[in-house]
């Protein structure tokens, strides 16, 4: 049994070895606590688009998770997350986007986020519910905050955090995501987008 | 740059036939009922069928594994994935040292790491219920866990352990699956810890935070004879998902196709 291990390991050694040391220069402009640095995830919206996660570097935007067929909180955090693009536009002139990202792939697919989205009249890309297409959609969890697990009957326990990045994936506020607007967290958002 | 290397390149090739030993056992199908009460007392929990790994995820493993991911070295990995204590009791990013025998658990890594790691050899984190159903059996029976002496002693064996650095891995029998160490030496991260209170969510405003503080874990047992269990609870849901402690290392799962 060793000796082929220990051939394999080693073939598997010349393969990995001067790949490993070939370290991607893109990161480097990332500030070190971005959540852009996760590792890679790519998704796919309501619409169909494909994107990469860290492709939305460049603007402010509030990142939230969520799942379709939720019957109770889900709903609520859109909501919420509508009432907030409102006030945000009202006292900045300028509204932020909005990710929500599935944490339930296996049922939400292309149709079930377009359904969702319909009937809660959002439009990507300036709120934009998406599906992971590949990658650990856990890690961006992780980093938010955000904490869910599968029930036995199938549904989510889960929390409603929503967070605030910045243009470099800075975490600069959080809230949960239900019930009245967190005044800070709004504040907070008005801040990013006037720029004081 | 190049002895480093060097060095990397000799400890793997020392540590290769463990490392490349990641066996897996196939866990049957099965029902059980949780000690944990927060879905509910009464819930009976069905499993399909999942492989685990033998064995905790070892020094020797994991220091493959930053060998070959470079981005999850001490002193490269984002502070948001990894906090100041990862890997903190190696000399170097590729050189655990005398401090850290191959054949122990790795410890002091983050539930991101552990993540990684497992989706690196094409598994995932076990889920608390799945964790705690094979941590149920002891070497003869599925479901060990209404007999008081068994209890007993993986209460004693924490107790006796606290504060040092987790054993050697092997000491202990397998358990019937043929998984070993799965109570005794360390804390495991499951992939859905943070979750395991999930009632700090809006829904029941101010409870959840007051059940996540560590006396809240015996409030949420149904069974209270599961006094080490609910002592990992406790510990594993004081973490943050970077947190790297000395105790707490982890194993992988994988599913089994066509279940």
């Amino acid at each position: 049994m060793r000796l082929p291990r220990h051939l394999l390991f080693l073939l598997s050694l010349a393969l990995v070895v001067p790949l490993a040391h070939a370290t991607p220069p893109a990161a480097a402009a990332l500030p070190e606590n971005s959540v852009y640095r996760i590792p890679a995830l790519t998704l796919r919206d309501q619409q169909g688009e494909v994107f990469a996660f860290d492709s939305l570097r460049g603007e402010p935007r509030i990142v939230g998770m969520f799942y379709g067929s939720c019957q109770m909180a889900c709903p609520l955090e859109i909501e919420y997350l509508k009432r907030l693009r409102h006030v945000v536009l009202a006292k900045s002139g300028r509204s932020i986007p909005v990710l929500l990202v599935s944490f339930d792939p296996a049922r939400d697919d292309a149709a079930m986020l377009r359904k969702v989205a319909g009937e809660h009249h959002v439009q990507a890309p300036t709120f934009r519910l998406a599906r992971p297409e590949h990658g650990d959609e856990g890690m961006l969890a992780g980093v938010l905050g955000i904490a869910y697990r599968q029930l036995p009957g199938g549904g989510f326990s889960h929390n409603v955090k929503v967070s605030l990045l910045d243009a470099n994936g800075r975490i600069v506020a959080s809230a949960n995501a239900s019930g009245t607007l967190d005044r800070a967290f709004v504040e907070a958002i008005v801040a990013l987008r006037t720029g004081h | 740059m190049k002895p480093i290397r060097m060095t990397g390149l000799l400890m793997l090739l020392a540590i290769a036939p463990v490392a490349f030993a990641a066996d897996y056992v196939t866990i049957p199908a099965g029902q059980f009922v949780s000690a944990l009460a927060i879905d509910g007392s009464t819930s009976r929990i069905a499993l399909p069928s999942f492989a685990m790994r033998v064995e905790p995820v070892t020094q020797a493993d994991y220091l493959a594994f930053v060998a070959t991911h470079p981005e999850w070295r001490r002193g490269r990995v984002s502070p948001l994935l990894a906090g100041p204590q990862y890997l903190a009791a190696w000399q170097g990013p590729l050189t655990p040292g005398p401090a850290v025998p191959a054949r122990q658990p790795v410890t002091e890594v983050s539930w991101f790491a552990a993540r990684a790691f497992c989706a690196g050899e094409q598994a995932r984190l076990p889920s608390w219920y799945e964790w705690e159903y094979v941590a149920a059996a002891d070497a003869t029976r599925r479901d060990a866990r209404g007999d008081p002496a068994r209890n007993q002693a993986l209460l004693s064996s924490i107790l006796a352990s606290s504060g040092n650095r987790p054993g050697t891995i092997g000491r202990h029998r397998a358990n019937l699956y043929g998984v070993h160490d799965i109570n005794r030496l360390l804390w495991e991260w499951t992939g859905d810890y943070a979750a395991m209170f999930p009632n700090a969510d809006a829904r029941v405003a101010g409870v959840g935070a007051t059940l996540a503080l560590c006396g809240g874990s015996a409030l949420a047992f149904a069974d209270k004879n599961q006094y080490a269990l609910m002592m990992r609870v406790a510990a594993l849901t004081a973490l943050k998902p970077a947190d790297d402690a000395p105790r707490v290392g982890f194993r992988c799962v994988r599913d089994i196709h066509g279940e």
